[in-house]
């Protein structure tokens, strides 16, 4: 049965990439002009396996056709435009039709609904509304569900956790790092768990851990369900996990997956740990045929207990741009949450700053100080740094300087944590 | 006996120590006696105030790393030998002395010097079993 279901996605997915590019052929002369160059005409698409021949498309790409010439329909098709915050130089642009926004809104609500969502539900959404696809993201999809949406936005977590009372939201969107502030400040402002009615929170747009996740559940006493996604592609939603917390469902009907090698470009076989690549099969504004995510994850095709037959992907362990690499050496900010959380950090607030002392990649990581960790005596304090130190060297196999630093100093975002300092970047 | 102390856990740069004299000042907080124990990164400011608890409070919620520690301030002859004096008496109960600071004494001509022990009710019992003067908070904190 499962083996037919999967048939059956096959195919589906092979008709969708068929039209895709012809639409791309016909409609976007970047494509055009890339598929001429390989000789390969829409018509030569024999199987699915093709695609691996097919080139890719990079976020240099969309930068280098910015704002609009990677879109494959007119203005006046358009009816939204979201951008990426653009950190790197000018943002990446995409554009939505109406079909586009309807698409995306079932998405969501369908993979909300997976994960626990039901419309009863009030849902507290503190992602960014705006150019950033999150808040407006996870807002259609709620309302399409049928859900009450509160549209509250990040930013004033005093105000979120008197509205988060007052209105009884059960559910909670937004990143994990602003989850994990919002249970700070609960505590601060001396609010207990009780008075909330939260059941529930969906999480995205950084990396996170499974230790994350677990303290994010204990603090908050909600179900943490991890969400993925990005702009190019469509926004939150392209996948998301269920109840069963065991992988992200990818909307695979609508964004076909492969997972790379990110250094050779070469498939890699099912269940490998590589880059996701996504073409969109169904998208009209800005449909990516092979677009490089960046991501580092893997492809589980194993059913799962909730009885979906969609693809899930395991949780993204970092981005390779997020990625570092210090004196050879591949480190991921998520190792890092994990060790200080495995030592009982409550509240991992920490950033790692990198520097060249002489030609030596040099790696610190400050850690703010916490009320149990504390001693009025040098050595226990010092003890504490080289535990740390001995723990992460085990974990990275590189060696790390931790330096505690006061409560507060490190920034609080309201958004995406900013947890790297690279100063070698900047030299 | 037992003198409450503020630890404040300050980073190495520039203003955090002018920050914490500030916040006690403008609240009318005295400082009876200091002491830093410094690394390259950090370091531990130590001190005894009148108003120990208010002190907390104040530094607490101005974000400040800060907590209370127990130490006992010992009356020391001041004379040469006055200290050796009193460490004798601790030497032979194996009581390990943390750190220690002194500070002089307006109303008399003794120095009066801050230890921090583990044992702090057993050092307490030896010290004065020898003679010698353990004062007690109320009194350090209005010196």
């Amino acid at each position: 049965m499962v083996a037919q279901e999967r048939e059956e996605i096959k195919h589906l997915q092979f008709l969708r990439l068929k039209n895709l590019l012809e639409r791309i052929y016909a409609k976007v002369p970047f494509y055009r002009k890339r598929l001429d160059a390989i000789g390969f005409t829409p018509d030569k698409l024999k199987s699915l396996a093709d695609l691996r021949h097919l080139p890719f498309t990079t976020k240099q790409d969309l930068r280098d056709n910015y704002p609009f010439g990677l879109f494959a329909v007119s203005q006046e098709e358009l009816v939204r435009i979201h951008a990426s915050s653009g950190t790197t130089g000018k943002p990446t642009v995409v554009g939505y039709t109406k079909n586009d926004i309807e698409l995306w809104s079932e998405l969501m609500a369908r993979s909300m609904q997976k994960a626990g969502v039901t419309a009863k539900d009030i849902i507290h959404n503190a992602y960014g509304y705006g150019l950033f696809t999150g808040g407006l993201g996870f807002h259609y999809g709620a309302e399409k569900l049928g859900a009450t949406v509160v549209p509250v936005s990040g930013g004033n977590s005093k105000r979120q956790l008197m509205l988060m009372e007052d209105f009884g939201a059960t559910v909670l969107t937004c990143t994990p790092s602003y989850a994990l502030h919002l249970a700070e400040v609960m505590v601060e402002l001396g609010i207990s768990r009780e008075r909330l009615k939260l059941r529930l929170g969906i999480f995205g747009a950084e990396p996170w851990s499974e230790e994350l996740r677990a303290k994010i559940e204990e603090k908050l006493k909600i179900k943490a369900i991890d969400v993925y996604g990005l702009s190019e592609i469509m926004g939150p939603g392209v996948a998301m996990e269920c109840q069963e917390q065991k992988g992200l469902h990818l909307n695979e009907d609508h964004f076909l997956p492969e997972i790379i090698d990110p250094d050779t470009g070469e498939v890699l076989p099912e269940g490998e740990k590589g880059e996701l690549v996504i073409t969109t099969l169904t998208k009209e504004g800005i449909p990516l045929l092979r677009y490089r995510t960046k991501d580092i994850t893997a492809l589980s095709y194993e059913p799962c207990k909730c009885g979906s037959m969609l693809v899930r992907m395991d949780r993204v362990t970092g981005r390779s741009d997020d990625m570092l690499i210090i004196r050879g050496v591949n480190v991921f900010p998520s190792q890092i949450e994990t060790v200080l959380l495995s030592l009982g950090y409550t509240e991992p607030h920490y950033m790692i700053v990198v520097d060249k002392k002489g030609a030596l990649d040099q790696l610190e990581v400050w850690v703010e100080l916490s009320d149990q960790f504390f001693s009025d005596e040098v050595k226990r304090l010092e003890q504490w740094e080289k535990k740390v130190e001995a723990e992460l060297y085990t974990v990275l196999n590189i060696n790390a300087k931790v330096r505690l630093v006061e409560p507060r100093t490190i920034p609080r975002s309201e958004g995406k944590a900013k947890r790297v300092l690279d100063k070698r970047d900047l030299k | 006996m037992i003198v409450k102390q503020l630890s404040v856990f300050l980073e190495n740069k520039s203003g955090r120590l002018a920050r914490v004299t500030e916040i006690l000042g403008e609240n009318k907080i005295n400082i009876r006696a200091l002491s830093i124990a410094d690394t390259t990164d950090f370091g531990i400011l130590r001190l005894i105030v009148n108003k120990p608890d208010e002190a907390y409070r104040l530094l607490k919620a101005e974000q400040f790393m800060v907590s209370l520690t127990d130490v006992i301030a010992v009356e020391v002859p001041d004379n040469p030998g006055g200290l050796a004096g009193v460490l004798k008496t601790l030497e032979p109960h194996n009581i390990n002395i943390e750190y220690l600071y002194a500070f002089v004494e307006k109303a008399s001509d003794n120095a009066l010097v801050v230890f921090r022990v583990e044992e702090i009710e057993k050092a307490i019992k030896i010290l004065t079993d020898n003679g010698i003067k353990v004062f007690k908070g109320s009194k350090v904190y209005s010196l």
